[in-house]
Formats: structure tokens, sequence, C-alpha cells
């Protein structure tokens, strides 16, 4: 390597971190980090909930993966009788 | 109380065995007693890395199994006599190993050690997963290399979900131990350094091991650095990071050679 070459040279570690911190930003949202869960429950309520009036008590949200398959379970408790929301 | 650590990583070959095989070593030399056991099984390698290899007759899973007391496979170290040993099985495959089986068997070294050290094999299977799964704290071996951290966070999630301790809402103490380090080419810039790595995986540092020649030299011997080579770097930072482990803290520092002109000059006949 000649001196210009030398001088003008990128490091590569930096390039390593970015490059990791965007994967993992990513890959920690659907690799069902917390944070995923709380996103799906709250985005899914507001969208039933312009049809339905529900008690966001009694909302379960349940992430899982096993054996590379995953599962969002939501168990919402609907009011005897559904009325729409206004 | 005994302790159960796991060594653990989820990429192969970044020095799992081998730091196991050190803090082995550095636990019992400090008066504690410990078992390091292999749960590569199919591909068992601790035993050769301690130098016990024509001592092993029974495994882990003959007790799993039931086919041989722990007290028959626990394999004693000669040189440390704190130290003992339960190898993999290198016939067997790890669906030899169950749950039950391996929850039976920490339980009973629970009641003989003050820690009960196991060596991950490589992975997010079933073997890792059991490795892991009675754990109290876990040491994530990570080099600092794109493919290596990232296999780290993964494992620190699976950590976090899928031990028995996640599982109970209790708290998984996960320690980062960075192997294969070369100051100088962090200097460089052409490797990650331990900030930007601890940064990225926000787990408490436990140590840094440089990359060194001592380590390959202290497996061809089967005696881990700690033992044949003390004053190494590489022994030194895993003796420090035992230590870290026990509780004392200590300032990690990422360890050089600090040479002097005379040091460079005789630097091959001093060390
Ligand atoms: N600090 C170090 N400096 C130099 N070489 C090292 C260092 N640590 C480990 N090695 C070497 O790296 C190789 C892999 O180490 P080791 O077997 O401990 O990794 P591992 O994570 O247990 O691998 P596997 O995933 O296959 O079980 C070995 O040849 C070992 O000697
Ligand atoms: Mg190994």
């Amino acid at each position: 390597m000649n001196l210009l070459g030398f001088l003008q040279r990128k490091p590569s570690a930096p390039v390593a971190r970015e490059r990791l911190q965007i994967l993992l930003a990513h890959e920690r949202a659907t690799n069902g980090r917390p944070g995923l869960t709380n996103l799906l429950k709250d985005e899914i309520l507001a969208v039933i909930k312009k049809h339905v009036a529900i008690d966001p008590e009694k909302v379960q949200v349940k992430l899982d993966s096993q054996g590379g398959v995953s599962t969002l379970e939501i168990d919402i408790e609907m009011p005897a009788r559904a009325k729409p929301a206004a | 109380m005994a302790t159960v650590l796991v060594v653990t990583s989820g990429k192969g070959g970044v020095g799992k065995t081998t730091s196991t095989a050190a803090l082995g070593v550095a636990l019992a030399q400090a008066g504690q007693s410990t078992v390091v056991i292999d749960f590569d099984v199919g591909l068992r390698n601790l035993d050769l890395v301690l130098g016990a290899e024509r001592r092993v007759v029974f495994d882990l899973v003959n007790v799993v199994q039931g086919e041989a007391k722990l007290a028959q496979a626990l394999i004693r170290d000669k040189r440390v006599e704190t130290l003992s040993l339960l190898a993999a099985s290198q016939t067997r495959d790890k669906d030899a190993l169950t749950e039950d089986g391996v929850a039976r068997v920490i339980d009973e070294l629970r009641e003989k050690f003050d820690w009960i050290v196991c060596d991950s094999p490589a992975g997010i299977e079933k073997g890792a997963g059991l490795a892991m799964r009675f754990a109290d704290r876990a040491l994530v071996v990570t080099n600092p290399e794109v493919s290596s951290v990232r296999d780290s966070d993964r494992i620190v999630g699976l950590l976090d979900s899928k031990t028995l301790r996640a599982e109970r809402g209790e708290k998984m103490e996960k320690h980062l131990l960075v192997t294969r380090y070369d100051p100088a080419r962090a200097e460089r810039g052409d490797m990650m350094k331990v900030e930007d790595i601890l940064e990225i995986l926000a787990i408490p540092l436990i140590g840094v091991i440089p990359d060194s020649e001592e380590v390959l030299k202290a497996s061809n011997l089967g005696a881990p650095v700690t033992l044949s080579a003390p004053s190494s770097l590489p022994a030194r930072a895993y003796l420090e990071a035992a230590r870290r482990l026990r509780g004392e803290t200590i300032d990690v520092t990422v360890p050089t050679e600090k040479k002097s002109l005379i040091g460079r000059l005789f630097g091959r006949r001093v060390a």
C-alpha cells in the first residue's frame, strides 16, 4: 500500500457498527422483544375500538415463538351486547 | 449457594470451550468447588482442552439416561483438586438429553459444587437451549465481528425468554465476555472496539480476552492458559474475569503488552 492509499484508507469498524445497529433494531422487533407486543396491541386495539367499545383492561396479548413458528394471541372480552362505538 | 453459569454465544468457534476451561480453572484455584459440563453432545471438546480426554468413562448422557451415577461420571482434575469435569458423549446425538434428565443432574450438582459452568454448543437449537435452561447467570462470549455480535444479540433475547428464570419472571444476570480482541487493530479502526460492542449489546462487560497464541499452546498441552501460562495476557484477563464473577469490582482494562525498549528486545526471553 502506498502512502497516499494509507492516508485515504477508511476504517471498516464504524461501518460494522452502523450496520449492526440498523440490523439489530429490526431483528429485536421481529424476534419479539418487549416493545413489539405492546405496539401490536395498541394498534390492533385502535382498529377494534373504531367499531366496538371495549375495556382495555380486558385484553390479553401474547406473542410466542416455538420451533420457528411465531404466534400472536389476542384475547378480547367483548361487552355482552357489542354496540358500535359512537 | 451454587451458581449455574452458562457460557454461550450462538455463533460457533468464538471461544466458549476455551473460556469455560480457563474460568473453571480460575474459579477452582480460588478455592471454589467447581464443575464444568460439556453440553456439546456429539462434538465433545472440553475434555481435550482440559487434558482429561483419556479419563472419560461415563458422560453427561449416561447420567441423564440413568446408565451411570453422577459420582461415576465426574472426573476430578489432577492438577486443581477443586475442579471436576462432566464430559459430553461423543457417540450419541443431542436428542439423548432430556429436559427432566438435565434438571435432575443440575439439582444434584447444586448440592456438591459452588460453581456449575455449562459449556454450550453453538447454535440456538435444543443443545444450546438445555445448556442455558437452568442457568442463574450467563456469560455471552462475543468476538469483535459482525456475525458474532448479531448472534450474541439473539442469544440475549433467548436468555431473557427461554430460561427457567426468565419464565418465572426472575432476573437473568448476563455478562459480556469479548474474546479474540486485538487492541492494535481496534485502534486502527479495522476491528470494532469493545465500547462499540458494549453499546450495541447493552449488557455489562466482565472481561476482554486478547487474541493470543498462548491459547493455542494451552489447548495443545491440555492445560488452560490460567493453569499453563498464568502470567500471559489471556490468562490474566481470565483470572480477573473470574474475580469479577465472584463479585469483586475491578475495572476492566483492555490488556496490552506494555513493551518498553528493553521489553521489546528481551521480550521473548522474559516472557
Ligand atoms: N483468545 C484467543 N486467542 C486465540 N485463539 C483463540 C482464543 N480463544 C479461542 N481461540 C481459538 O479459537 C478456536 C475456537 O475456540 P473454542 O473451541 O473455545 O470455541 P467454541 O466457541 O467453544 O467453539 P464451538 O462453537 O465449536 O463449540 C480454538 O482453536 C481456540 O484455540
Ligand atoms: Mg465449544
